[in-house]
């Protein structure tokens, strides 16, 4: 959560970073980008701007080709974030299922708005648009779980789990 | 009849040994050791199966373009980077059976002569990749990927590629530009990707559900293949339902069956939810037209519409649309269209990449204009303005985002006018909460 002044993948990680650019042919390690982003952002809880000089690093690119990448893509979060992200689908399809009152609910469970953080670090909400899973809405997300068929209830359960 | 999902529900069908026992990767076996990549080209050919990630463009056709100078490599890009608002299939498809994307991947790399091939997943499925990528190791421990594939001299690297959440990389060039390592900006066409695609080499990208055929077409052959649909529309197709449906989920079903039947049979959607009426279907993914009930289960010429490329879009725009991905999303009557219709601009708008100023731009205006129709803050001259700005979006841009933006809101007010205008006219009606129009229209 803290802002890094530097930044450096775990051993672990490091090796899984190296094993994904060697899957590219020679000179197109660029191509790893995307997927060392991801890297950082599991590690860091977000993408710091040390986190992208030093994927640049790596990949021996400009620092500015990975902030221009970091930026296109909303997956990455370029400013720190609460433990838990929950990613709310707010398209169509969610929304006939009744995902606008169930997103309403848990704003105000959480007391929070779209974009913010709650006082104890442990959430942060943000709306995306669709999550490619409308037959099983209201849907959200958080890191790589989705979680479906949402009600208000469904959603006591998911915080009360998650606040543990 | 079911290609793809027959054995989607046998427990442990997510392993490479339930899948091999149910008669998984034989196609493998058969076009590795008794077939010519050329061969199967013909096949798929023959097949006449369509992308099915939206286009419908013939695949056997698309493959056929690929450019094969000498010493160049040549791939096969899998585009798993499924977004269109309605659509999810290809996610159920890779999380219940990802072995058969896998053997697809295989048959068709060889088909096309390509020894390292990508499967580009929307990063948002991390899940789905792990899935996948568990697959992927299991079928390189049998033998069927890596150096030399069954003795056959034939050597195939897979490699799993998450997006980073960019609705706009599910357009082709836009897609390779990103497995480059770059912004998912839509390159200008030509050179098509046949000719210049991944790191500027003849490249093949084809969607989840394509791929998957091909295990298929390989064992039974194209002619087979052929004998089921209805015309040019062969085959079968998995349409994602959801919406005011009783059973929402993927289907398999054989084209050439009655949209009424799909939405009302038992094995299909079971009809529409209890005490309520269909009011309109978004057949295709959120870019196609949404029509009203009677004009989706009959076409303006009084014939039953079935669900088939050239059925659903009889009548053109005027009064059909499209099967694009097969996203079918049904309305009751508590759906409020210019609510829906907002939330689908908002999107474009979102996904929008920038590059033309007639996308960038017109999305925004779109989704702004929306905004205060839907918040009792418009104006009659509002209607015709989305319909204007609409218009000079389409066709005027570098990809089809631009296009897939403007036909809903198009479409919306073609054939929800009065809707639109009681939102003018009601402002205070209009936005007490779970307001919807219930004037002059048709449900069934």
């Amino acid at each position: 959560m803290t802002d890094t002044q530097t930044f450096v993948f775990t051993p672990e990680r490091l090796a899984k970073a190296q094993a994904i650019i060697a899957q590219y042919p020679e000179g197109k390690q660029k191509s790893a980008l995307l997927p060392l982003l991801h890297l950082v952002q599991e590690q860091e809880g977000w993408t710091s701007e040390a986190g992208m000089d030093y994927v640049a690093d790596l990949l021996h690119i400009l620092p500015v080709e990975v902030y221009e990448v970091a930026s296109f893509y909303t997956m990455y979060h370029l400013e720190p974030v609460g433990k838990h992200v929950i990613e709310y689908c707010r398209t169509g399809p969610c929304c006939l299922m009744g995902g606008e009152d169930v997103y309403g609910y848990l704003k105000q469970k959480l007391g929070i708005n779209t974009g913010e953080t709650t006082p104890d670090g442990k959430f942060t909400l943000k709306e995306v648009e669709c999550l490619a899973a409308c037959g099983w809405g209201p849907v959200f997300q958080v890191r790589e779980k989705y979680y479906m068929h949402l009600t208000n209830d469904k959603v006591d359960e998911i915080i009360e789990e998650l606040s543990k | 009849m079911k290609i793809l999902t027959e054995h989607i529900n046998v427990k442990g069908i997510n392993t490479f040994e339930v899948y091999r026992k149910m008669g998984g990767y034989t196609a493998v076996e058969k076009a590795l050791k008794k077939m010519t990549p050329e061969e199967v080209v013909e096949e798929v050919k023959k097949s006449g199966v369509r992308g099915r990630g939206g286009a419908g463009f013939p695949m056997g056709m698309k493959w056929s373009f690929l450019a094969k100078p000498e010493g160049v490599p040549r791939y096969l890009v899998c585009n798993a980077d499924e977004s269109e608002p309605g659509t999810f299939k290809d996610h159920y498809l890779m999380r219940e059976i990802p072995h058969l994307l896998i053997e697809g991947m295989i048959v068709s790399s060889f088909a096309l002569g390509a020894n390292k091939s990508f499967i580009y997943v929307r990063g948002e499925l991390m899940y789905v990749i792990q899935i996948l990528e568990k697959a992927i190791a299991e079928a390189k421990a049998a033998g069927f990927l890596g150096k030399n594939i069954l003795g056959s001299g034939y050597d195939l690297e897979l490699v799993v590629q998450p997006g980073g959440g960019a609705y706009i990389c599910g357009e082709e060039t836009a897609l390779l530009e990103s497995l480059e390592g770059k912004r998912g900006n839509p390159r200008n066409k030509p050179p098509f990707p046949a000719v210049k695609g991944l790191y500027q080499c003849p490249t093949v990208v084809n969607n989840v559900e394509s791929i998957a055929n091909t295990p298929w077409i390989v064992n039974n052959g194209g002619e087979a293949y052929a004998a089921i649909g209805v015309g040019r529309s062969t085959g079968t197709k998995l349409i994602s339902a959801s919406g005011h449906i009783n059973k929402p989920g993927v289907y398999e079903i054989p084209l050439g069956i009655t949209v009424e039947d799909f939405i009302y049979a038992d094995e299909w959607c079971g009809g529409i939810r209890p005490g309520h009426q269909l009011k309109a279907v978004v057949a295709g993914g959120s870019s196609v037209p949404i029509l009203p009930a009677n004009l989706i289960l009959t076409t303006a010429a009084g014939e039953k519409r079935l669900m088939t490329y050239e059925s659903l879009s009889d009548g053109g725009f005027a009064t059909g649309t499209m099967l694009g991905s097969g996203g079918f999303i049904a309305m009751d009557e508590t759906t409020c269209i210019v609510r829906n219709t907002l939330t689908f601009a908002r999107f474009y708008q979102h996904e929008s990449c920038g590059q033309c100023s007639p996308c960038r731009e017109g999305t925004g205006w779109m989704a702004k204009v929306l905004w205060r129709i839907e918040h009792g803050q418009g104006n009659m001259r509002d209607i015709d303005l989305l319909v204007d700005v609409a218009k000079k979006i389409e066709g005027n841009t570098i990809c089809p985002l631009g296009d897939a933006a403007a036909w809903p809101v198009a479409a919306a007010i073609r054939h929800f006018r009065p809707e639109f205008e009681w939102h003018i006219t009601h402002p205070h009606e209009a936005t007490q909460p779970g307001a919807v129009y219930m004037g002059e229209m048709e449900l069934v």
